[in-house]
């Protein structure tokens, strides 16, 4: 259990650092979109860290629960928190939906969960539907606009996420997850309930995405089609994810660290340097270190939390 | 109306297989997903655009030499990532993540090379007339680019069919251990693959200033998913089939744009949804994929 205390307080410090970190450094949004995309990638680190499957289209449930939450807001009146919980409901029910997805294997679960984002995201943002999500021209929530609430209530998120995956990290589940991910037949034959198991990692990677569209709609309060479905929300997550290495809880805050620090150094000014350098990491990592920076650990017989 | 429609959803049709078939033939050959597929038709419209701008020249000409140029670039690809990757413990998923990144690294430097902006060609370079066909009017450069894709996917039938070397493609595709252990140097075969699905990628991008619309560095990523939606449709790893998944998409495309315009982006993505969950093997398919 001594490997417990080590996932915890990795988890404390990570939480202390988001809760502390604006009276350190006073870009807030800076901090806040560090927690998106380290749940972001701690969701897909829950779906492909331990089950195998890489979701391309990942960024779809975060624009699902974005625009849940923000129409449960402005259409319904409802208190943001409780919209936000229906944004996370409403995307566990499309991942319930696309749920048959997991029957692809490996190259073509990417390509489908990719089109399925698409697919929602060219309907959302159709102008056919104006009426309902307002078409191209996107949300307002000024009217529920509160930058310090919604702060706390994405770092709630957070704590939940990483808690998620350190319980997957130690728990039997996420062992027998990752057994199905090296030989799924042999799994089923050693009594894992294999179709169960990758429903629920999935649908749980999807709350998830769900929650944080909805508390990034809300810390936002104004966004378009395109920046909440925007593939590169997929592609930044899936990167931190596989810099530091999946099936651990430290491997994607280091990855988020590292290269999360790398963009506010040189990509908001250059974005195309920025894609370059890590156009080439990944690169370099499939072909060098296709288990992550955290893999050289392992190798030295370190046990990464 | 609906003959116009459907002899224009042919047309594209042609030019649709066309984009899609080189990446079907890498996949076929080494089960490799080429997520950069995109990216190269962007470079091949960007060399059509500069020939034509800096030298007045016929995108038929820069035809030519975009495939060369190409098919030496594929080699090369593929002795620098291919033999070290399928080492690896999951060769298929680690190339879709390889050639992902590759695929941001090329568009990084196009934009770097470039600029952001929309370029597009002076669409009389491939002929200003209007043909017409059963009755009905089309762009000249329309069919000249569809002519030019039959043409070129009967090439590559020839080869594939006709050819030594296209037959030992075949023999990899089918089974790769036992192609190898009958002789066949696999590497070689490959590597001549990969050169040449990057070419066909790349003249589909030559044309495309003519069928798609403007071109700038980061349409790739869009021309990938479709042409992933066109090979799927068609069924993963046999070229021949994606002449019908171009004519399904380029049919349905045509279709949608002329009754429900704002709903045609959707076509690719949902098609190759329906696709992958009625019959993830593709429409040709025989053997079923473990799913």
């Amino acid at each position: 259990m001594r490997n417990g205390y080590k996932a915890g307080f990795v988890l404390l410090v990570t939480l202390l650092l988001f809760a502390v970190g604006t009276h350190l450094y006073s870009n807030e949004d800076m901090w806040f979109q560090a927690m998106v995309y380290l749940a972001l990638a701690q969701g897909i680190n829950i779906l492909y860290g331990f089950t195998g499957y890489l979701p391309f289209g990942y960024v779809g449930f975060f624009g699902t629960g974005a625009y849940a939450a923000s129409l449960y807001m402005t259409d319904f009146h409802l208190n943001p928190i409780v919209a936000i919980l229906g944004g996370g409901v409403t995307a566990l029910i499309v991942g319930l939906l696309l749920s048959p997805l997991l029957r692809l294997s490996g190259a073509y679960f990417s390509i489908g969960s990719l089109a399925a984002s698409q697919m929602i995201y060219y309907t959302v943002s159709n102008p056919a539907l104006q009426a309902v999500t307002n078409g191209p021209y996107g949300m307002n929530l000024e009217a529920f606009y509160n930058p310090a609430e919604s702060y706390t209530v994405m770092l709630v998120i957070l704590a939940f996420t990483l808690a998620a995956t350190a319980y997957l990290r130690y728990s039997r589940m996420g062992l027998a997850l990752r057994a199905t991910r090296e030989d799924a037949v042999s799994a089923a034959m050693a009594g894992i309930p294999v179709v169960r198991m990758r429903i629920t990692a999935w649908l749980l990677s999807a709350t998830i995405a769900g929650l944080v569209g909805g508390a990034f709609a809300w810390h936002i309060s104004v966004f378009y089609p395109n920046t909440v479905f925007d593939l590169n929300v997929s592609i930044f997550a899936i990167v931190f994810t596989l810099f530091g290495g999946g099936a651990s809880l430290l491997g994607p805050i280091i990855g988020m660290v590292v290269l999360y620090g790398l963009y506010n150094w040189i990509g908001i000014s250059a974005p195309q340097y920025f894609q370059l350098i890590y156009g080439v990491l990944i690169v370099m990592l499939v072909l060098f270190l296709p288990n992550g920076i955290m893999s050289l650990f392992r190798k030295k017989g370190y046990d990464v939390p | 109306m609906v003959a116009y429609t459907i002899l224009s959803g042919l047309l594209f049709g042609l030019y649709f297989s066309l984009m899609a078939i080189g990446l079907n033939l890498i996949f076929g050959v080494m089960r490799m997903v080429n997520l950069a597929h995109g990216d190269f038709i962007m470079l091949g419209a960007f060399a059509a655009f500069f020939a034509y701008t800096l030298w007045n020249m016929n995108p038929l000409v820069t035809m030519v030499f975009v495939f060369f140029l190409f098919i030496l670039l594929g080699g090369a690809l593929y002795y620098l990532v291919v033999p070290r990757l399928l080492r690896a413990q999951d060769p298929e998923m680690l190339s879709l993540i390889l050639f992902f990144g590759l695929s941001q690294v090329i568009q990084a430097l196009a934009v770097i090379a470039f600029g952001n902006n929309q370029r597009s060609i002076d669409y009389t370079a491939l002929g200003s007339g209007t043909v017409f066909l059963f009755g009905q009017g089309f762009e000249e450069s329309w069919v000249v680019v569809a002519a030019v894709s039959l043409l070129a996917i009967i090439l590559v039938s020839i080869y594939l069919y006709a050819t030594k070397l296209g037959v030992a493609t075949r023999a990899v595709m089918n089974h790769r251990e036992e192609a190898a252990s009958a002789g066949i140097s696999v590497h070689r075969v490959s590597a001549y693959a990969m050169g040449i699905g990057l070419a066909l990628a790349a003249i589909a991008g030559v044309f495309s200033p003519f069928m798609i619309g403007s071109i700038d560095p980061t349409m790739g990523t869009d021309l990938t998913t479709t042409s992933f939606a066109i090979i799927i449709i068609g069924s993963l790893g046999n070229p021949i089939g994606t002449v019908v998944g171009g004519m399904i998409y380029g049919l349905s495309l045509m279709y949608m744009e002329s009754y429900q315009p704002s709903w045609s982006s959707l076509v690719p993505y949902l098609l190759l949804f329906i696709i992958l969950l009625l019959k993830p093997s593709g429409l040709l398919g025989r053997r079923m994929r473990n799913a």
